[in-house]
């Protein structure tokens, strides 16, 4: 228990970060940072530590604050809001942030900061908040700087994520299956007295449950099937049969043969009908599972904020980007991002182009220079002019393609069997028919006519494809490979080709290797350690984080200059720590990136960051290579190319210095050969390659950081597991041809009494749910063995 | 016997109210978070600043 609680100590009060070297303290407690150290005021000024209660380092460790200032734009802030009246404003938030319950209570607690928040309503699993203001006492901005101050910021892009998904929930399905399961338990508790055989009492009740049944499959048939039917005239309009049509005609000859059997008073098949259309709902509900916390479709939308810095007559003014036309002048601060393809009109620009080339040194463009679009600025703010509007640059192009995929889409297992199916159940029907017509027994003729049909239900097909994709698609979720939705399981089976990116996909973003190119004394390290420990920025926190120094000495003159690095006078020596451009003079170092160290104007060397490869690459690659024609496109230079040779096969084709429509044109390339493409990228530069091969998988490290529009999302550390993920896909299909089979069995059986004209109703009542709990019992268990064998339970 | 047609038209009836229950909740959206409601009940009512704070300090 000690153990613990000396451990809790050396961690940050709020964020659960190490504390390093920091002496930052308030309230006994001790914070890794000034910005943690706020945050934990802020609260306990507002009487909200219960925060901490109810988790151990609940908080987020806060990056630089964003600017709000368009969000006093009404004709942004319209596009935001849920609802307005006079008086009260609702507006939902998607806030990555969400992680625990502590969250929620404080999220849910806003009002104890402002009173004129007054309802806050947290979706724990779509990480979003349902905020109710007054917005005579509290503006928008104002919201969402309380939410930013706390640690929440919400996520703001063009691409509106909440109202998207919210769309996507399918009510009208559920309330299918509620009538359907509703009238299906009514029918069978008429049905279950003519089971074990009419007593002379009960066939007084026969007649009423005779039209009691035919009321209850009134709707089912002509409300919740309503679909199959839909479906299936608009495929037999293009001259197609698809699974849906054997299934409507069998829903249509059961409604048929219960609606005579009212008339008549005889058993009736509503039993059958309305369990078939349940099953078949059910299984449509387990098909549409989604994954609520992602999503699969962002485009650079998503990517880029909502609004930009505009100057007009001198003044700034915030804009949404889809206003922004050609000539007009942007400001781009630190940080920020450039929407649009422009002309570089003043400051000094250097760009992080990581996002759309791949390559993570910033570049320096000069004044006339065409900046383009997805660059973020690093350094002094810049003055630029639009000479292209955001949706017509060159990074967004990408996206306007119309030529994408040339629906190189598979018709599916199910698709294609049906068509074989519903033919040969028609000739076994006739067949049966004419043979009883021929024997001048019309009724006959009828009763094996409709009884064949009803027979050989292809239900368990319908069935078995839902419940062993999705059963593979939890399996799959357990180790953080996030398929789409079901269809995109079953085209994992088939690729021929896998096409990797590097940066970022076979090397980790996360974790990486930081060592010094030459060599410092410790007198010399303690200095560096001294400089960095006054800057917030990433890469200083993490090179301090390697020096492991214990003292700091006292600091004057400290300087940083954002983007570029820092300088102050430490024990009377001048100490420079930055990039190349921050060095007083002009130094010769084949390390680009990293953070160089200057010491009483002696250059000393760089603190170079060493991408580290992803862990079991090799065995991954080895794996791979068997089964798959394998290539690299990577926007990087050629620098590692030597080491890749020795994990890659000699043959393998390795491109370098890609820009993202290269990469493009070289998936396309391969499809043209009649290859099957599986393309693993990370970024914005793989965005174009992953929309335009046949599954685009983004590895990313943390799953809620942007990715591409994609068919799966893999975190990066689950990337060996890439063989077995394929190998338990290619099993599912194979589970499903058995439940095939099995189904075929059931229908032989049953063919036998329903070419004789005798099924009578209770066998097919009995038969039907029999063959489908076999099926789906039997794909479960295959999928867990399946899951077992490939090593991924 | 012909209670029977009374007790079966209850049980329709019956049935039917608990499918518009259920219809309600639905368009109520009291099925569309089922998730965080159950966090939220366990949290304790705000107790007073002081104390809250030294019962934190003395884990």
């Amino acid at each position: 228990m000690e153990a613990q609680s000396v451990l809790k100590q050396a961690l940050c009060y709020h964020c659960g970060d190490e504390l390093s070297l920091s002496k930052i303290s308030y309230d006994e407690k001790k914070f890794c940072c000034i910005g943690c150290r706020n945050v934990y005021q802020f609260l306990s000024e507002n009487n909200m530590c219960n925060y901490y209660a109810y988790n151990d380092n609940p908080g987020t460790r806060i990056a630089e604050l964003g600017h709000f200032e368009y969000l006093d734009e009404p004709a942004i802030t319209r596009q935001l809001i849920d609802y307005s009246d006079q008086e009260n404003t609702i507006v939902t938030f998607y806030i990555p942030a969400i992680h625990c319950s502590s969250c929620i209570w404080l999220l849910e607690h806003l009002y104890k900061v402002n009173q004129a928040i007054f309802n806050s309503r947290i979706d724990f699993l779509k990480k979003q908040v349902t905020i109710s203001f007054k917005h005579q006492q509290i503006s928008l901005r104002r919201v969402v700087e309380i939410l930013a101050g706390i640690g929440y910021e919400p996520l703001i892009s063009l691409q509106d994520v909440v109202k998207e998904k919210s769309n996507s929930v399918n009510k009208s399905l559920i309330l299918k299956i509620a009538v359907a399961g509703f009238c299906m338990g009514n029918v069978m508790l008429f049905a279950f007295p003519e089971y074990f055989g009419l007593s002379e009492l009960e066939k007084n009740f026969q007649h009423l449950f005779g039209w009691l049944n035919l009321a209850f499959c009134i709707p089912v048939t002509f409300y919740c099937a309503r679909d199959y039917f839909k479906s299936a005239i608009t495929s037999l309009k293009h001259g197609m049969i698809n699974l849906d049509t054997p299934l409507a005609l069998i829903i249509a000859v059961l409604f048929i043969r219960t609606t005579i059997a009212a008339i008549f008073n005889t058993p009736s098949f509503a039993d059958t009908l309305t369990g078939l259309v349940f099953l078949l709902l059910m299984g449509k509900w387990v098909k549409q599972r989604t994954y609520h916390h992602i999503s699969f479709d962002r485009d650079y939308r998503s990517y880029f904020p909502i609004a930009i810095n505009v100057l007009k007559e001198g003044k700034e003014k915030p804009t949404p980007i889809h206003e922004i036309v050609m000539g007009d002048r942007l400001l781009i601060r630190n940080g920020e991002l450039i929407p649009a393809d422009s002309i570089l009109l003043k400051g000094e620009a250097w760009l992080d182009m990581g996002f759309v080339t791949g390559e993570s040194d910033p570049q320096q463009k000069v004044l006339g220079e065409i900046v383009y679009a997805g660059g973020r600025q690093i350094g002094e703010a810049i003055e630029l002019e639009v000479v292209k509007p955001a949706s017509q640059s060159y990074l967004t192009g990408l996206w306007n393609k119309e030529n994408y995929k040339v629906s190189t889409k598979t018709t599916n297992f199910n698709d294609s069997v049906a068509k074989v199916f519903t033919i040969a159940v028609f000739v076994i029907a006739f067949s049966a028919a004419s043979y009883w017509y021929y024997l001048n027994d019309s009724i006959k003729a009828w009763s094996a006519f409709t009884s064949v049909i009803i027979v050989a239900c292809p239900c368990v097909i319908a069935l078995s494809t839902p419940f062993t994709l999705s059963a593979i698609l939890s399996v799959f979720d357990k180790k953080d490979f996030y398929v789409k939705n079901t269809d995109a399981v079953e085209q994992l089976a088939t690729f021929d080709t896998i096409v990797f990116d590097k940066t970022g996909t076979l090397t980790s973003t996360e974790q990486a290797n930081i060592h010094f190119t030459a060599k410092l004394t410790a007198y010399e390290e303690t200095l560096v350690a001294s400089l960095l420990y006054q800057s917030s920025h990433p890469l200083s926190r993490q090179v301090l984080k390697t020096l492991k120094i214990k003292t700091i000495l006292e600091t004057e003159h400290f300087e940083e200059v954002p983007g570029k690095g820092l300088k102050a006078m430490i024990d009377g020596i001048e100490v420079y720590a930055g990039s190349k451009r921050m060095m007083p003079f002009n130094i010769d170092s084949a390390e680009n990136g990293g953070v160089h160290i200057v010491i009483n104007n002696e250059y000393k060397g760089c603190y170079a960051v060493e991408q580290q490869w992803r862990k079991n690459l090799n065995q991954l690659i080895h794996k791979l290579q068997h089964e798959f024609k394998l290539a690299l496109l990577s926007g990087d230079t050629n620098k590692d190319e030597q080491y890749l040779k020795l994990i890659f096969d000699e043959k393998v084709q390795m491109l370098f210095n890609q820009t993202p429509h290269e990469k493009l044109n070289a998936i396309k390339q391969k499809q043209f050969q009649g290859e099957k493409v599986m393309m693993l990228g990370d970024g914005l530069n793989d965005a174009g390659a992953l929309k335009q091969s046949d599954f685009g998988i983004a590895v990313t490290d943390n799953i809620n950081n942007f990715t591409p529009g994609c068919d799966a999302i893999l975190k990066g550390d689950s990337l060996h597991y890439l063989p077995n993920f394929i190998q338990l896909s290619k099993d599912g299909l194979k589970t499903i041809k058995v439940c095939f089979a099995i189904a075929l069995i059931y229908n032989c059986v049953g063919l036998f009494f329903a070419v004789q004209g005798t099924l009578y109703p209770l066998v097919a009542a009995v038969l039907m749910p029999i063959s489908t709990i076999t099926i789906i019992s039997f794909t479960s268990v295959a999928t867990r063995y399946f899951a077992r064998k490939n090593n991924l339970i | 016997m012909s209670i029977l047609y009374f007790l079966i038209g209850c049980s329709i009836l019956m049935a039917l109210i608990f499918l518009l229950a259920f219809f309600w909740s639905l368009k109520n959206g009291q099925h569309d978070d089922v998730h965080t409601p159950g966090i939220r009940i366990l949290f304790d009512d705000d107790v007073t600043e002081e104390k809250s704070d030294k019962d934190h300090i003395s884990q």
